[in-house]
């Protein structure tokens, strides 16, 4: 369903500061297949994903979603198809506005925004519903503003509104690194529960190599801008944090960060 | 005894800086729609302020025009400028400040034009139906401060309505959090185009009504009106900001920063502050009222702001 052809990314080519991010990326995903991505800081990761909703172009090759060419389409344009959970919870939603609005915004994604009513009274009820089955007690806080959520509230609303209907990609993007363990544990469990629900095809980056082995069908190991490991299907069920480890000293120049030792 | 009777004085002068103070209120809440909800500083108000003055002065003396129907139309011409300062920040990549600085320009010599190059234009009351004059006689100020109370509540009622839609919504976000409108398949280029529109619409509506105010229209009576703008929705915000929190009481206490700002320049006025001094007055209670909420911050840090580029 995603078909990624032989992308790459150069930041700041010719100067100093140019930055080989991605140099040659293939990678084709089946429909509801669940990817973990690893791989050290500044591997490419995020800017995997960058190119995929098009945050920024790409120099060369090709995306495609379900056969439509995606790699001059405009970010906004794209993103009915996607949904997406950054690492800052502050990233995923207005923070200024309610959180029915946020989710009315979202519900609203790849539609026309009319001069109808934001929020419907159905809507509503349905968002009540969706924030009850999260169990943070936000079910009778609608109106509040986001901005007032801790940041695993405002993680745990970014995912309802990335998944609120059903994107043809989910893209995590360390998503649970900013919160503390417990509240990190529950948000990746609601992820778990939201993916395997509606078959949701997923990447998902993460630095804890026990979740990137625990979750999803098929696992990417990415270093300086290429996909230097890629395991699925029974081979992935077996494999251990030692041994992933191993295979990420194998991949040549690819340094583990202290951080990443730590929380595996 | 004699101070008493001063003040007795100045609370009877009230009406007249009440009533203007109304009508900047209410360009104020066109300045509120770009500075606060879409996040961004537009000094197109200076120009396009004149430019309803211009359009409605214009009209009715010249052309015969009813005046609500001029009234309208320099709604129009306002939405008019606003707008190319939105293609200008948008298509053509300026930074807004920039692009609104732009348009000011270009229109003080538009304003020229619609004026037929003359500075300045009469309108009189006794010649046209003014909806508002600064003629305190026959308690006709009172009837001013009502129509433009009236024109506020219009204003609002209908600001309320459109940012309660989805496409209100999604200007609203595109000004508080880019990213997360544009994942969201949000255009946030067009959502800055409308948003500019609109704000720049009602600031010639305001400039429209301040001409008949002042019995004319005058090329450069937008100056400094983006200064005067950011005190009222400023003012408003540090008074009621805690209090209130509702959407149309947020755009009420702007213009009630309006006003309160008058009251406070008849005031200084009052107590011997010389006209010719006055933008420097303006500019220093702006200034004021801008570093308040940057020392309260530094007193009690707070949480920080969300982050604004892609990781
Ligand atoms: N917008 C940008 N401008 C310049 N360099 C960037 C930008 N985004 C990412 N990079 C660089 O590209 C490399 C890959 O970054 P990133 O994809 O964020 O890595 P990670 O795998 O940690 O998510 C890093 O060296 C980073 O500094
Ligand atoms: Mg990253």
């Amino acid at each position: 369903m995603l078909k990624i052809e032989n992308v790459h990314k150069t930041f700041n080519p010719g100067t100093i500061n140019e930055k080989k991010a991605l140099q040659g990326i293939n990678l084709t995903l089946e429909s509801g297949d669940f990817v973990t991505v690893i791989g050290g800081n500044g591997a490419g990761k995020s800017t995997l994903l960058n190119m995929i909703t098009g945050v920024y172009p790409v120099d060369c090759g090709t995306i495609e979603i379900d056969g439509i060419n995606l790699t001059k389409m405009p970010d906004y344009k794209r993103a009915k198809f996607f949904g997406r959970v950054f690492q800052d919870p502050m990233m995923g939603t207005a923070a200024d506005m309610q959180i029915e609005e946020n989710l009315a915004l979202a519900l609203r994604r790849g539609k026309p925004r009319t001069l109808l009513p934001g929020i419907t009274r159905k809507e509503r009820a349905m968002f009540r519903e969706l924030l009850a089955a999260l169990d943070l007690g936000l079910e009778n806080r609608l109106t509040s503003k986001v901005g007032l959520l801790s940041g695993g509230q405002r993680q745990a609303i970014t995912l309802l509104m990335a998944t609120l209907q059903n994107p043809k990609l989910l893209m995590l993007d360390e998503h649970t690194a900013a919160l503390d363990p417990q509240t990190a544990a529950k948000v990746l469990e609601l992820t778990d529960q939201i993916v395997n629900r509606d078959k949701i095809t997923t990447i998902m980056i993460t630095h804890n190599m026990k979740d990137a082995i625990a979750h999803g069908n098929r696992l990417i190991m990415m270093d300086s801008g290429r996909i230097v490991y890629d395991v699925s299907g029974e081979e992935k069920q077996r494999l251990t944090v030692p041994e992933l480890i191993q295979k990420f000293s194998e991949s040549g120049g690819g340094m583990l960060s202290d951080r990443t030792l730590l929380q595996s | 005894m004699n101070f008493l009777e001063n003040i007795w004085q100045f609370i009877q002068s009230l009406p007249s800086p009440i009533a203007q103070g109304m009508i900047w209120g209410m360009m104020a809440i066109g300045v509120y729609i770009t500075y606060k909800i879409l996040d961004v500083a537009d000094l197109t108000v200076d120009g396009s302020l004149a430019t309803g003055g211009a359009v409605l002065v214009v009209l009715t003396t010249q052309y015969g025009v009813n005046i609500y129907l001029a009234m309208l139309v320099a709604f129009a011409a306002g939405c008019l400028a606003g707008f190319a300062t939105g293609i200008l920040h948008t298509k053509m990549g300026i930074p807004a400040i920039l692009a609104g600085i732009l348009t000011q320009l270009a229109l003080y010599s538009i304003n020229l034009r619609i004026m037929d190059d003359r500075a300045n234009v009469t309108i009189n009351r006794r010649t046209f139906q003014l909806i508002v004059s600064s003629y305190a006689g026959e308690n006709q100020l009172y009837w001013t401060i009502g129509k433009c109370a009236l024109f506020i509540v219009v204003i609002v009622g209908v600001l309320y309505w459109f940012f309660g839609t989805e496409m209100g919504h999604s200007i609203r976000a595109t000004g508080c959090n880019l990213n997360m409108a544009r994942s969201n398949g949000i255009n946030t280029d067009s959502r800055k185009i409308i948003g500019l529109t609109i704000s720049n619409g009602i600031v010639a509506i305001a400039g429209g009504l301040l001409a008949q105010f002042s019995g004319s229209a005058d090329v450069n009576m937008g100056r400094g009106a983006i200064v005067i703008g950011l005190a009222a929705v400023i003012i408003g915000e540090v008074i009621f900001g805690k209090l209130f929190n509702h959407f149309i009481l947020r755009l009420l206490s702007v213009v009630i920063g309006g006003v309160l700002y008058y009251i406070v320049i008849s005031l200084v006025l009052k107590l011997g502050l010389k006209t010719n001094d006055l933008k420097l007055f303006s500019a220093l209670i702006v200034a004021i009222f801008l570093a308040i909420p940057h020392f309260k911050a530094k007193l009690a840090p707070r949480r920080p702001k969300p982050k604004k580029e892609v990781e």
